[in-house]
């Protein structure tokens, strides 16, 4: 049982009109097997908060703490927290041209278990993984991102997460871009690597459309860099009916 | 980066220093000044770096000269009198004219049929004498092959290849530039293509003090199309100048210029200096040159200039970009994110850089040999 604590979290990024805050003291705990969804307007803080548990440089912790079994996280280097077991699927996967999908793959696989995965199960592990994703198998010759489509892009991320076995995964708006077939695939590997590795997710999106094929055990609001509102799987149901409005009116 | 789109594109009124196509041309050395790096062409270079390229006498090197033997070729030694040497190109400077005078024997490659393999030039230097080779490969109409010059071993060798790309003939032409570290290569390649022509023309510069490359692609029939790639790495006190020039003579021809490097290490310099030519006579031309470079510590110098002389209006498209810079952050950060340490990040977006160039050429050896190459030039400094 794994637990990925996040405490009065604050992040501010540079902009070219000078330092930005941007989460305001976030709080949030998330357990092995838990689904968390992270719903809120664009500009709310939601993709910040993703790539501050990645480690991404460009966004700066002005307070707070994020801990993974009791190990600080902000401490990390970005491999490290890989290592430890963090992973982000991004919502914009850079091209990585000259770098094919199967090289990448290996070396990720590499990397995070501290050896070389055995070839022969390797080769059938990612031969299946990508079947169950309907990714054509001539993929894993392409460059890594170079000339994919928004599904593919995603499907992609989808792969790595299933082949690198974390423990939490946040997915930063893996929904948007996808046409329903798309989407229908994606969000079967996630329900299957959730339940084959008791894995914890945190789902950040924007739209409730995706929450009909990934069920939340818990739904967050996030409004202006923070935790506005919390609840069960009700809760998306509500802000369905409702949207935004009401909590940017407070605000 | 400063990017040209690939419409119609001007210059305006922009006036050139040196117009491409007056360079002077002569087989003789004492037509050329004594090299100084206040000349235009040597600006980036000590005379000192030449290692006496630039001398009036210079070695033989046809014994250092090894090829294979496939049917569809013909391969021998030619008096450097005969009236084909120097049919093709003739030198633009002091080096090539004295590899020019110098090399009393001509290599003729010439490809008669389609090839079921590639064929292989071996040089294999074998001391610092300063040296002269010349090379004249010529594609008959309608041949199809993959030649592949392979430089290895110490030498210090001043070189022209002359390459001559007959009606309907398809050439991949690929040098690799692998020397010992003191060795110093001055190339000069001219390759002149007929109607309906096509030439891949790689140039993979590595090893070596001090490696220039000029290739220049004369279309002097209309219909063809040259795709001239470039890959060099430089390590700490090396050199390597690229100076590619295409020559659009006649109409409807098309042309990709794309030339990546790679520096790492105090003094690593590199220098690529791209001229594309549209003549009045070149309508419906179509071309497009791109330089990259990746600096991977400080210390190192990447120069890059590209060059457009553009004497019609009537083109499809003329466009350049040039760009260097560190490598991505967020290709770091994407890599990183899936546990692969910086170093190692590092190393996989060079070879990915470097190798898509290299993979084009169609020869998995050379791909496979050179990434362990660049593996090795990545751990020094």
């Amino acid at each position: 049982m794994a637990k990925l604590e996040i405490i009065n979290l604050g992040v501010s990024v540079e902009t070219d009109q000078g330092t930005k805050q941007i989460l305001r003291g976030v709080d949030l705990t998330i357990n092995s097997g838990e689904i968390h969804a992270i719903m809120g307007p664009n500009g709310s803080g939601k993709s910040t908060l993703a790539y501050s548990i990645a480690g991404h440089p460009k966004y700066s912790i002005t307070q707070g703490q994020i801990l993974l079994d009791g190990e600080d996280v902000l401490e990390m280097s970005v491999d490290e927290r890989a290592k430890a077991g963090l992973f982000l699927a991004m919502q914009y996967p850079v091209e990585i041209p000259g770098v094919s999908v199967s090289n990448f793959l290996r070396t990720a696989k590499t990397a995070i278990d501290g050896e070389a995965p055995a070839l022969r199960t390797w080769i059938k592990d990612v031969k299946d993984a990508m079947e169950s994703l309907r990714m054509d198998p001539a993929f894993s010759e392409r460059n890594v991102n170079e000339g994919f489509s928004g599904g593919e892009k995603k499907r992609h991320e989808i792969l790595q997460m299933e082949l690198l076995k974390p423990k939490f995964a946040v997915l930063d708006e893996t929904d948007s871009g996808l046409d329903v077939d798309a989407l229908r695939v994606v969000s079967e590997g996630v329900n299957r690597i959730h339940q084959d590795n008791n894995m914890g997710v945190l789902l950040i999106t924007h739209y409730t459309r995706i929450l009909n094929y990934i069920k939340p055990d818990f739904v967050h609001v996030f409004v202006d860099g923070k935790i506005a509102e919390e609840g069960g799987p009700e809760l998306a149901a509500k802000l369905e009916a409702e949207g935004y409005d009401k909590y940017q009116k407070a605000h | 980066m400063s990017q040209h789109g690939l419409s119609e594109h001007s210059h305006g009124s922009f006036v050139p220093l040196q117009i491409r196509s007056e360079r002077p041309k002569s087989t003789s050395v004492s037509d050329f000044a004594a090299i100084d790096s206040r000349q235009d062409l040597w600006r980036y270079l000590d005379a000192g770096q030449l290692k006496g390229l630039d001398q009036d006498v210079l070695a033989e090197y046809e014994a250092q000269v090894s090829f294979s033997s496939i049917p569809g070729v013909e391969t021998y030694w030619l008096e450097s009198s005969n009236e084909i040497v120097g049919s093709v190109g003739t030198p633009e400077d002091r080096v090539a004219a004295a590899a020019y005078t110098n090399a009393s024997k001509t290599l003729v490659v010439r490809v008669t049929g389609e090839l079921s393999e590639p064929f292989r030039i071996q040089i294999n230097g074998d001391s610092l004498a300063p040296s002269a080779l010349h090379v004249f490969i010529e594609a008959k109409p309608h041949s199809k092959s993959t030649v592949v010059l392979n430089y290895q071993g110490q030498g210090v060798l001043g070189e022209n290849v002359e390459i001559s790309v007959s009606d309907e003939a398809s050439l991949n032409l690929v040098t690799v530039q692998n020397w010992s570290a003191d060795s110093v290569h001055v190339s000069a390649h001219f390759a002149k293509l007929g109607r309906n022509a096509n030439l891949k023309h790689t140039v993979a510069a590595f090893g070596g003090s001090l490696l220039r490359v000029t290739p220049i692609t004369t279309f002097a029939a209309p219909g063809s199309e040259v795709e001239m790639n470039g890959v060099y790495f430089a390590n700490s006190n090396q050199h390597i100048e690229m100076r590619p020039f295409v020559d659009h003579a006649s109409p409807n021809c098309k042309s990709r210029v794309t030339y990546k490097g790679a520096l790492s290490g105090e003094k690593a310099h590199t220098v690529w200096i791209g001229d594309v030519l549209i003549r009045v006579a070149a309508e419906g031309t179509d071309t497009y040159e791109l330089n990259r470079n990746l600096l991977l510590t400080d210390g190192a110098r990447a120069d890059s200039v590209p060059n457009l002389e553009i004497e019609t209006g009537e083109i499809v498209g003329a466009g350049h970009a040039s760009a260097s810079g560190r490598f991505d952050d967020e290709q770091l950060f994407y890599l990183q994110a899936r546990g692969i340490d910086e170093l190692s990040a590092r190393q996989l977006v060079v070879m990915g850089f470097l190798l898509e160039l290299l993979q084009k050429t169609d020869l998995p050896d050379i791909v496979e040999s050179l990434s362990e190459v660049l593996q090795a030039k990545l751990g020094q400094k």
